[in-house]
This record gives C-alpha cells, structure tokens and sequence, in this order.
C-alpha cells in the first residue's frame, strides 16, 4: 500500500514537471516571437534589444526556465500585455465559474445516472434497459459544442425559459440568477457524464446482483427496493466512482465551448481571449494551471479509491 | 465479509466453465450478425466521405461565396436546399465542403496516431523489457496532460492550417492508441502460436505482422473508429473556439461557431438554421463512426480491454 502510493507520488511528481517544461517550451520553440507580438509595429532592433533583456529572453533557454519556475512557486505567472492584470488574477477571479460550472455538471449526471442505472439492472435487455442504452449512446454523438448551440436554440432563444448569452452574474451578486444562468451550461456537461456514469453503474449492478449475498438477501424477504439501496449500491459504485476524476479532467473542453458560448468569463473564456490577442504569459499561466490541476484531480481520486478500495494497491 | 470468503472459490470455479460456455456461443457462426443498422450508418459514412471527395465535381454552389442575388439567411428551399447563411453563401454547399475538414482531420489524425502509436506499442509489448516501461511510463505522462489545452496552445503559437492541426492531434491521440494496442499485443504475445513460430525460426518482424497483428487487428479497427470520432470532436471543439482551418473554409464546427453568433440576433439578424444543419450533419456522422465502431467490437467478440 505504501509502496503503492510512493510509487503514484513519484508519477505525480515526474508528469507535473513534464507539464510544466511542455508549457513552457511550446512558448518559446514555436514560432512568433512575443517580442514582436507586444511591440507590434513599433519594433526597432534597439526596442527589442532592451525588451529582450527586461523579459530575460537574452538568457540560455533553460536559464528562462529555472527563472519562470521559481516565479510560479510564488504565485507570479506573469502580466497580461494587454491588460497589464496579473494572471494570478484572471485565474483567481475566472476559476470559481469553471469549478461551479464543473460541480453542478456532475450533480446532474449523478441525479440522472444513478437512477435510471438502478431501473435497467433490474431488469437487463428489456424495454426500459433498452431505451436508456440506445439514449446514452447518442448523447456519445452529442459534444458540448454540437448541443449548446441547440439548446440555447431551445430553451433560451426560442421558449425563453433560460437566459441567453452574456447574462452571466456572479454568485455573490444575486444567488439565484446565477443558479438559473448555469443550469443550462451544467445541463450541457452533465451529458458525457451520464453516458460513463450510466454504463459503468448498470454493468456493475448486474454482476453485484447476481452475488451469494443478494440472493441471501432474496431469501430472507427483503423488497427489491431495499436490496437494491441497502447491498447492492454500495459495492457496484465503486468503479464509478474512480472514474469520476478522469470525466471531471475530460469536462474541460466543453467548460470552454459552453463559457465561450455564453460569453462567461471563466478559464476557457480567458484562455481564448488571451489566445485571440497573442498574449503569450496569460496562454502560459492558464495552460499551466489547468493541466496541473487536472493532473492533481486525477491522483487525488486514484488516492482515495485505494484508500476505499485497497485492492487497487495490490494489482 | 465471511460470506465473500465462502463465495470466492465457487465463484471461480463457475466462472472457467461460464467463459467456456460464452466462447463456444461467442463461436457459433449463426449469433454472428452486423445487422442493418451497422449497414445504414456505414453507408451513411460513405455517402458523406463521397460528397466531400467529390464535392468539385456536385452541381453546388461556391461555398466561400455568396451570391448577392439569394435571400440572406433563406430557410430550406429549392433555390438553396438547406438555405443560405448570413453571408449568401448555400448552406448545403458549405456542409459538403465543410465535411472535408472533419473527415481529413478525424482519419488522418486517427492514422498519424496508429502510426505513431500503434507501432512502437506492438514491437514494446513484445519485447517487454526496460524500454516497454519507459515508453509505458512516458505514455502515461503525456495522457495526463489535457489534450485540448495542448492544443489550443501549440495551434495559437504555430498556425491554424489544416496539416498542422492534424498533425497535432494526431501525435497527442499517440498514446492513447499506445495503450489500447500494447493491452491487446499482450494478451496474444505469450500464446502457444507465437511461441510455436518462435520455434520454427521466424523472425519477430514475421511474428509481429503475421501472427500477432491479424489477431489485434478487430480491436485496432474498431478502436480506431472510435479515435477518429474522438478527433472529429476534438477538431470541432477547436473549430467552434476560432482555433481550427480559418474562415470562409467552412468546416462544421465553425458553421455551428457562425450559427451560435447569429442565435440571439445579436448581429440585427438570426439564422436557426446555421445551428440546426451542421449540429445534425456532426451528430448524424459521430453516431454513424460510434455505432460501426460498437458493432464491429461486438462481431469480433473483443472484450473491451482496460486501460
């Protein structure tokens, strides 16, 4: 278990770094120089002689490095070139929609998911099983990007029954709307989920119900409902449950597609402004902060199903 | 947990004669069917792989340009079959040509991926030793990082054409197809077959390509799907973004971009129909590669490998 765990640790440790070094050379190898990007037309080669210096850009690349990481162990990712905001900021104020976002998007794929899992393992292959399976499997064939347009179609444009794009506000500001602004972007993430959540819910079901226990349980007269709540949920949710982390990392492109949709300023929403005015440290510090903390949610719930779970440790 | 303890040896004990029992089901030749939906959506995949081919060749209007003459955001008619956009252009015209993109990026990325993926794993899986850890290793490092922030950064630094994005997603969906064929290289490379080619004197590349290979390949070719259907998405999330083939090139994530700026009448004018054909057009062609790809998995009997 310990062995285990030191052996995730190291993973963790070598796939961070790795994220880090790509962040930062696909800045500086690819082509576009970012001195030319912030002088623009106004570039004389004495102007980006004392840029270079004033950036470090004059220095040995990996020296570049060294400096840049020791930055972000500091909190400083840098400046905006546009908006001289520090990116520290963009991120501490653009995060909360993206974790609201990402929270109630799996509320819902929960509340769905769990459900109409435990209807179709009751009874496998017949009607109700059937028509949940062939559901999920064409929300398979519906991205973010595919369905929110549809939806804000729907619901926002056509039945107004939610707001449209730009008409996010804050949680601290009037609690309410912002629940009803977010309802359909959550609605919109939720629907991978469902598919994962669903299959792997229902699969595990079926096995765990045909088990000695729950036929024991049969036999002492329980009801179907609290078999199914009592035995049965508990031990087949555990899959479930671990892959949570890896659906929460697989959320990220459609908070982007739905933020940018919807004209809310989260991370995606950032990102791409940033990306649309070459504003290479703020590309660089989200880049960085989301690959991180994606890879930080993944060890965090392969930590705590092999704490739940330590036949995981064994394997 | 007693009651676990007394069930396990039962249990696999039943489960031997129960795989028995399942493969000699799985074998029976008249369980063996694609049925008429995989028929439907394979033909449906043809159909629009054609229509983008030869998409120079159709009786269609130039889809970068309008024809001032039309009506402007026209609905379905005869004029234009599915209407017309917000610049004139025929929206029928700009789905066809627009398919190109999806197709060319979603199988060409899919190949750059089997090349670059599939081949080092087969050979890794076979050989085993300190390499087959480190590139198992290395596989999992670039599979935690988030492929479409990859992407979105390499493709702002270096260009949005075509090639570049292919070949970029291609090379991130590496090692996912890594996993996938080194998984199902392993399960056929300790087989008595293998070993008794091995004794014969065959040489590891005649064992690879023609005692391994046919064997994984159901699994490689519905996979594959699957990861071509996954790069479609990719590439259209990046075209909804302004990230992917730039404008007037239609492709059917930045029609849908298009569409959605139209929604609100944001722009003194809305066009339903902007969101409504490509979503279906994406829709249609995702469900079509999901299910060829399930119901290929399904004749082969591949049992779905955990990664």
């Amino acid at each position: 278990m310990t062995r285990y765990i030191i052996k995730r640790f190291v993973l963790l440790i070598i796939i961070i770094i790795f994220v880090s070094v790509v962040t930062f050379f696909l800045v500086h190898l690819l082509p576009g120089n970012p001195t030319d990007t912030i002088l623009g037309p106004n570039s004389t080669p004495q102007n980006v002689a004392t840029l270079n210096k004033q950036l470090g850009l004059n220095k040995p690349l990996w020296q570049q490095y060294f400096i840049w990481i020791g930055h972000v162990f500091q909190g400083n990712l840098g400046q905006s070139y546009t908006t001289h905001q520090s990116t520290t900021s963009i991120i501490a104020q653009s995060f909360p929609i993206d974790l609201e976002l990402i929270i109630f998007s799996q509320i819902i794929a929960f509340a769905i998911a769990f459900p109409m899992a435990m209807k179709s393992a009751r009874k496998p292959n017949h009607l109700f099983d059937q028509a949940s399976n062939s559901t999920t499997f064409a929300f398979l064939a519906l991205p973010p990007f595919v369905i929110a347009p549809v939806l804000v179609l729907i619901f926002a444009v056509h039945w107004h029954v939610f707001p449209g794009p730009a008409s996010y506000v804050p949680i601290n500001q009037d609690f309410w709307s912002n629940i009803h602004t977010m309802l359909l972007p959550s609605i919109v993430l939720a629907l991978g989920g469902i598919v994962v959540y669903f299959r792997l819910l229902r699969n595990d079901l079926i096995s765990t119900l045909q088990e000695d226990f729950i036929t024991m349980a049969r036999s002492k007269g329980l009801t179907d409902r609290r078999i199914m709540w009592r035995h049965a949920l508990r031990p087949s949710s555990i899959s479930l449950l671990a892959s949570a982390g890896v659906t929460i990392g697989g959320l990220i492109a459609g908070t982007f597609i739905v933020e940018l949709l919807l004209q809310m300023p989260g991370l995606g929403y950032q990102l791409i402004s940033a990306v649309n005015q070459d504003d290479y440290t703020v590309v660089q510090g989200i880049t960085l902060f989301v690959a991180v903390a994606i890879v930080l949610i993944n060890f965090i719930f392969d930590f705590l199903f092999t704490i739940v779970d330590p036949r995981i440790a064994r394997e | 947990m007693s009651s676990v303890n007394l069930t396990t040896p039962t249990n696999e004990a039943f489960a031997d004669i129960k795989g028995e029992i399942e493969a000699e089901a799985a074998a029976d030749p008249t369980k063996k069917k694609l049925g008429v939906l995989f028929w439907i959506c394979a033909g449906w995949i043809v159909l629009v792989a054609l229509a983008a081919i030869f998409a120079n060749l159709l009786p269609l209007p130039n889809p970068d340009l309008g024809n001032y003459n039309s009506a402007q955001n026209a609905g379905p008619g005869w004029g234009h079959l599915l209407g017309t956009d917000d610049l004139y252009r025929d929206i029928f015209s700009r789905l066809i040509y627009g398919a190109r993109v999806s197709l060319v990026v979603g199988f060409g990325g899919a190949l750059i991926a089997l090349l670059v993926g599939g081949i080092p794993a087969m050979i890794s899986a076979y050989r085993r030793g300190r390499i087959d850890t480190l590139l198992n290793t290395s596989s999992y490092v670039v599979l935690a990082f988030p492929a479409i922030v990859a992407v979105i950064a390499i493709v702002s630094f270096w260009g949005k054409s075509l090639f570049k994005i292919t070949l970029v997603i291609g090379l991130f969906a590496a090692p996912l197809v890594f996993r996938v064929v080194r998984a199902s290289t392993l399960s056929y490379a300790t087989r008595d077959f293998v070993l008794a080619a091995k004794a014969l004197g065959a040489s590891d590349t005649r064992i690879l390509s023609r005692e391994i290979l046919p064997n994984i390949m159901p699994t490689i070719v519905s996979f594959g799907l699957i990861a071509v259907a996954t790069i479609i998405v990719l590439e259209g999330s990046l075209a909804f973004l302004g990230l992917s083939v730039a404008p007037p090139t239609p492709s059917w994530g930045n029609m849908l971009n298009e569409g959605s700026s139209l929604l609100t009448g944001a722009k003194g004018q809305t066009n339903p129909w902007l969101v409504i054909f490509p979503a279906s057009a994406m829709f249609l062609l995702l469900i079509s590669l999901n299910v060829v790809a399930d119901k290929l998995r399904t004749y082969f009997d591949v049992s779905e490998i955990k990664l």
